[in-house]
């Protein structure tokens, strides 16, 4: 399922100058995957911009829950110039969930860390305004995680004397 | 990509409509004693033309899209504004205000925290949430099967497009293949789907600007069109009709006749938009140099689609990582050149040709074969088959109680929809339910990105910018 891009003209700059950051390429190679540790985030989100993955796409978090680290953020870029797509996955530890902000490279991205950090709890360092962004802000968790349950609300049937 | 030779470029010619005739006002002694002037003096002359369209309120010949330096300025190529925003600077000076959310231009229920300077924005903060509904929380209860009903319900005027960027996905994953039949369907009716999105971004754009008639017109043809919905899927909108592994049910008979008459009447609706619009002096001046975005900034607020293309990127997602056999199929990708408002328009109704265009080619090369995949473990065999075979009714009932299982794995997969990069990101642990999915939509970037269109310009063009950008509040909450 994965094999290396070492030779791959695209990514062979990357890899060389980044040699912690696992490249792989994933459903019939179709997609390009690069796993950064999280004290290189930034500094590969901007040297991918260099590379030519000029456009934002996508950041969202995931919570893996037992897996460590505990959450993922997956940032999605688009070259026009090669006509890829590079996604990149940094982990977050669950104890201090704390990784970089990229809105100083792709002020797309602002919007996006908010929503995480709303359904998250990820924090962002360097972020401009690190607010709720669809959930009111007096919302108590991040609904998102996987310790938060999806909940329901009891509801009384009129006829049903049972329902209390 | 630049060079690539199907392409419209963005020189869009402004229609050589005769200058409208000057108006007759004999109680005007100023326009009295100019006639006057004009036929004892510069009759003949090459004066004659500019004089005769003078009227009391300036000349009335249409210009050249660029050739006045008014237009120029506004675009943003002239900067005259010295303004230096000071946040140091007394609070009295600014006036805020609340457009929303329940305004009526807002497109549902879009806030916007304005800092005005007299009629001046200077400071714009979008502020959304309002429909969250929280269906990635929701996407992660139902098994594949059922997610197509939950992710349909969040760009509600393009549901086929939210239907099949999640079956791409749980197909990436499955690694199964679509027979052709299964993959034109898609591809005629989410094109049909683009048409009759752009149809009500077109009547909400001309009623936005005060062409109310555009209102009726656009929801008429896009009638047509929900009419073909109704008959094919059962319903107007979230359809649930294209699912993992295929499309629901075969197209219903007579359904080239249906799409013959869609083409004909949107393509004659088509026309008469522009008619309306393209040399109406009040629709020019309201878009030309408003909202302007450039490249460089839609790239970095991840800007796609129809907007990104009226700045003149050179980027379609139907061209670049073709999907469902879309590159079978011949069309131009739209550019503009200027970014603003006007330019939108331009490319969104060149969009509605092309995509028509697409139509009549499905109509004419439809595969005969299946419309989904014969693998029996994600799609249920046909109802005969369930009184002939045992391993049928169990395919059957194992799918509809449990769903089928996805192999563990992570995808990312993006399609073209009417508003731009709609992509998919779904985590499975190899399991019925997915372990995460996340719905990448164009109109949450794109209301990020108003205030980057707005700042600067004036309150009037908030209106004409927010109907442009085409947001779907859906869309950006989930």
């Amino acid at each position: 399922m994965s094999e290396s891009t070492m030779n791959d003209t695209v990514f062979e700059p990357l890899a060389n100058a980044f040699p912690d950051v696992k490249f792989e390429q994933v459903l019939n190679s179709k997609q390009d995957v690069a796993t950064v540790p999280s004290e290189q985030y930034l500094d590969f989100v901007i040297a991918a911009r260099t590379a030519g993955f000029e456009t934002f796409a996508d950041l969202c978090g995931v919570d893996y829950l037992r897996r460590d680290p505990r959450f993922e953020v997956v940032l999605n870029l688009v070259s026009h110039t090669h006509v890829r797509r590079l996604r990149i996955r940094v982990g977050v530890p669950g104890s201090n969930p704390l990784v970089s902000s990229v809105t100083g490279v792709f002020p797309g991205a602002n919007f996006y860390e908010r929503e995480a950090f709303d359904l998250f709890g990820i924090l962002f360092e360097g972020h401009p305004d690190l607010t709720r962004i669809v959930l009111p802000d007096d919302w108590e968790g991040h609904p998102l995680r996987k310790d938060y349950s999806v909940g329901s609300v009891p509801v009384r049937f009129k006829e049903s004397p049972k329902a209390q | 990509m630049s060079d690539t030779p199907n392409v419209v470029t963005g020189d869009f010619e402004a229609p050589t409509t005769e200058p409208p005739p000057a108006a007759e006002n004999p109680k005007s002694e100023s326009a009295e004693a100019r006639r006057e002037i004009h036929d004892m003096w510069v009759a003949g002359t090459e004066e004659a033309a500019w004089m005769r369209n003078y009227t009391d309120e300036g000349a009335q010949e249409m210009l050249e899209a660029g050739s006045d330096p008014a237009v120029e300025i506004h675009r943003g190529t002239t900067v005259e504004d010295d303004f230096v925003f000071d946040d140091e600077a007394d609070d009295d000076e600014l006036q805020i205000l609340n457009m929303g959310p329940q305004h009526p231009s807002t497109h549902g229920v879009l806030r916007l925290h304005l800092e005005l300077d007299g009629e001046t924005i200077r400071r714009v903060k979008p502020i959304i949430g309002y429909l969250h509904t929280g269906m990635e929380k929701t996407a992660e209860t139902l098994t594949y099967m059922q997610g197509s009903t939950n992710v349909t319900r969040m760009d509600y005027l393009s549901p086929m497009h939210m239907e099949l960027a999640f079956s791409l996905a749980v197909e990436s994953l499955l690694d199964v293949e679509i027979p052709e039949r299964g993959q034109a369907i898609r591809i005629l009716l989410t094109e049909l789907n683009r048409v009759s999105s752009h149809l009500v971004w077109a009547a909400t754009q001309g009623t936005d600007l005060g062409a109310v008639s555009m209102m009726i017109y656009g929801f008429r043809d896009r009638e047509y069109i929900l009419e073909f919905f109704e008959k094919t899927t059962g319903l107007r909108m979230n359809h649930n009709f294209i699912r993992p592994g295929g499309v629901a049910a075969d197209l219903p008979d007579g359904w080239e006749d249906d799409i013959e008459q869609i083409i004909s009447k949107v393509a004659a609706g088509v026309s008469e938009y522009e008619e309306l619009f393209n040399g109406n002096p009040i629709f020019r001046d309201r878009t030309m140099g408003v909202g302007v975005i450039t490249p460089e900034e839609c790239n970095a607020l991840g800007v796609t689609g129809p907007m990104a293309r009226a700045a003149g990127i050179n980027w379609d997602i139907r061209k670049a990582f073709p999907y469902s056999g879309i590159d079978k199929y011949d069309f131009d990708v739209p550019l503009g050149k200027h970014g603003d408002v006007w330019d939108r328009y331009l490319v969104r109704i060149e969009e509605i040709k092309q995509s028509l265009s697409i139509v009549r080619q499905v109509l004419e090369t439809m595969p005969a074969g299946d419309y989904r995949t014969t693998d029996r473990k994600i799609t249920p065999p046909p109802r005969k088959r369930i009184d002939e075979s045992m391993e049928a009714l169990i395919h059957h009932f194992k799918l509809f109680t449990s769903g089928f299982k996805v192999p563990a794995g992570e995808t990312y997969t993006a399609i073209e929809s009417p508003r731009g990069e709609l992509g998919m990101y779904i985590v499975s642990d190899g399991r019925e339910r997915p372990w995460r999915m996340h719905a990448r939509t164009p109109s949450f970037n794109h209301v990020q990105a108003l205030p980057a269109m707005m700042t600067d310009s004036l309150v009037a063009d908030i209106v004409a910018t927010i109907a442009s950008a085409d947001p779907v509040l859906g869309d950006v909450d989930r």
